[in-house]
């Protein structure tokens, strides 16, 4: 405890906490976890195939080939073709690309809003808290996939941002609740309170001690929320409440796949093996994240990767040392 | 205690008056049912279609706050008013409702009560073999989106059945029809039944749901006073469960309230691949049809059992945390 009180009280008086030494640690523990590194690769493969692919091909996403209508893989066509002749690959790489664009962006804004909403309400408490909680309660009372649905008429044609903006707006509020639950027992911790009585202001507070305490949470539910962002465009598009035709994404092709997959495997598992592919990468990377950002992590057991003590503590910066 | 839950209780019912008004106006005001009754072959007189409108209570030339006092003075009545077909709402909530329920109910305690002892499990064994066994499935299962994973389960049963002959594992409805024998073939039938929708909508609940009480449970594991408990005598077992488990399921108790939330998505993507004619069917259905009143009634329901839900979770909470029952 004592430790954290010198840290603020360093914070405090304008010392930088170095930062630039805590990313180093944290890149460099990233780089040792296997799975995050895979997951890194995986992801970098995949944007490598959404931007790129495109120009792999000589075929058009929306051009058909009468020639050749439901044909299985081959040289020509890579992952075959639809019943209206048209290229499965340069449809798939397509529809990643918009759903990898949704996924992204989902998670920033929802994740943003989140914490900031969900730290204040649990920050200020009293009438800030009370009117904050109801209207995220009031949003969260419906599902997001009923509201989504039933506003998806109006929005036929307004393109697919509009889109991705109603996905942020109805994905925050869960977050928002453990962000504040998290930020109420966190407000009555020394540091916080030794942080107020040193006059540091509320956003500060909020900006300096909360939100970095509750960073592993927020990194886990970031990358989830990408992923879970991409399979909610997915399954409202299956269900035609998303991204519309002629635009593809994954969620239109395994629409349009689902019900021949028994008997044309190629229109639905190129789909679909690459949204489960994606969203595990983005998984494995989050919780490589969440591991190398864990700031008990120095006291912790890992009998696997011992590197010796000492480096540690020397690289760890010294308010996110535990004593 | 009793009167931090009385409390909730008040604002639950706060919420759902103004959750309802909310759900009645976007939805009257976002679905066209005119439309639907001009696009009728032979197309209908303007007079027709607006005699019929105002007689389903769905005529968008009546304002909507009129067409909202008409709904909820049903509801006081226990009418949920008339489906776009002329049929009663009421009837068709009736025979759906339990379907549902069957599968929410089974789907999300086994997630919940597999995922939290998964995670818990996984965090005191961090990166043993069992922990990484774990993860690798909950990640997998994590990365499925729900309809996915009902799909390929269903896959995987026509494949079943084309493989051996017949049906193995039923894949359509929640019940051989004209079924014959006693009690115990009708339970058994359910229960096979049951097993496809449950397990595509329980894995992942169990994914997620360990995940983060791995995490939880993690961020508990460092802390002083579970080195204190042990310290003072108790084993390791005893300081994890009592000490340890019980403040890191704190922050599930929220998780657990709006994960029904997501459940009730996934059950409606469950019902429509399996066939099970439940709200989540209905609803889809009644979006498509643009039957204002039918998809209010599921918005309800919603709203019913996530409130529900969410009191459960307050008072497990309570139960747990007792600085919240001064709060």
């Amino acid at each position: 405890m004592s430790a954290e009180l010198v840290a603020v009280a360093q914070q405090s008086t304008g010392e930088p906490p170095a930062p630039r030494g805590r990313w180093r640690l944290v890149a460099a523990r990233l780089a040792g976890s296997r799975g995050a590194v895979a997951g890194l690769a995986v992801l970098g493969l995949l944007f490598l195939l959404a931007f790129a692919g495109p120009y792999l091909t000589p075929w058009d996403y929306t051009a058909p080939d009468y020639a050749n209508l439901r044909q299985p893989p081959s040289a020509a066509h890579w992952f075959g073709t639809n019943g209206l002749g048209q290229d499965v690959f340069a449809q798939t790489v397509r529809g990643l690309q918009k759903s990898l664009a949704i996924g992204l962006l989902v998670a920033v804004l929802s994740t943003g809003l989140a914490s900031l909403v969900g730290a204040c309400a649990g920050y200020f408490g009293g009438w800030t808290d009370r009117v904050l909680t109801f209207l995220v309660d009031l949003l969260l009372i419906f599902p997001a996939f009923l509201v989504l649905a039933v506003l998806s008429p109006r929005l036929r044609g307004s393109g697919w941002i509009a889109f991705v903006l109603l996905l942020a707006v109805f994905n925050w509020m869960i977050t928002a609740r453990v962000v504040r639950s998290m930020t109420r027992s966190l407000r009555e911790r020394e540091f916080v309170a030794a942080a107020r009585y040193m006059g540091v202001g509320p956003f500060r507070i909020i900006w300096r001690h909360v939100l970095p305490n509750v960073s592993s949470f927020l990194i886990i539910d970031a990358t989830v929320t990408v992923g879970g962002a991409v399979m909610s465009e997915a399954a409202l598009s299956y269900f035609g409440f998303g991204v519309r035709p002629p635009d593809v994404s994954l969620g239109t092709l395994l629409a349009a796949g689902a019900g021949d997959a028994p008997v044309f495997p190629w229109l639905f598992y190129f789909a679909a093996g690459l949204l489960v592919l994606f969203v595990l990468a983005v998984n494995l990377v989050g919780d490589g994240l969440r591991d190398a950002l864990d700031p008990t992590a120095a006291a912790g057991r890992r009998p696997r990767r011992t590197r010796p003590r000492r480096t540690r503590s020397t690289d760890t910066p010294s308010r996110r040392s535990t004593p | 205690m009793t009167r931090y839950l009385a409390g909730r209780l008040g604002y639950y019912a706060a919420l759902l008056t103004a959750a309802v008004f909310l759900s009645y106006a976007l939805t009257a005001t976002a679905l066209g049912p005119r439309a639907y009754f001009e696009a009728k072959q032979p197309r209908p007189s303007a007079a027709a279609v607006d005699r019929q409108l105002t007689a389903l209570n769905l005529n968008d030339r009546t304002p909507v706050a009129e067409r909202f006092g008409t709904w909820a003075n049903g509801l006081l009545h226990a009418d949920l008013g008339r489906t776009i077909h002329g049929t009663a709402v009421n009837e068709e909530f009736g025979r759906r409702i339990w379907v549902s329920l069957r599968l929410l109910l089974v789907g999300s305690l086994l997630g919940m009560l597999l995922g939290v002892a998964a995670g818990a499990w996984s965090a005191v064994r961090q990166y043993r073999l069992s922990d990484r066994l774990l993860t690798v499935l909950s990640f997998v299962l994590l990365s499925t989106p729900v309809f996915l994973l009902a799909l390929l389960l269903k896959n995987g049963a026509i494949a079943a059945k084309d493989a051996a002959g017949h049906e193995v594992i039923p894949f359509t409805g929640y019940e051989t029809p004209n079924l014959a024998g006693g009690v115990g073939t009708h339970l058994a039938d359910w229960a096979l039944h049951l097993l496809l929708p449950t397990l595509s909508l329980a894995l992942g609940g169990l994914a997620t749901y360990s995940r983060y009480q791995r995490a939880t449970m993690l961020d508990v594991l460092g802390a002083d006073y579970l080195r204190t408990a042990e310290a003072k005598g108790l084993t390791r077992g005893r300081a994890l469960l009592k000490h340890g488990l019980r403040t890191a399921i704190i922050p599930m108790t929220t998780m657990f309230a709006y994960a029904f939330l997501g459940l009730f998505t996934g059950a409606a993507f469950t019902e429509t691949i399996f066939g099970w004619h439940g709200m989540g069917e209905w609803f889809i259905q009644a979006v498509n049809e643009q039957d204002v009143n039918s998809v209010v009634a599921v918005n309800l329901f919603a709203a019913v059992v996530v409130l529900a839900a969410g009191f459960l979770a307050d008072a497990l909470h309570a139960a747990l945390d007792p600085r919240v029952r001064t709060a």
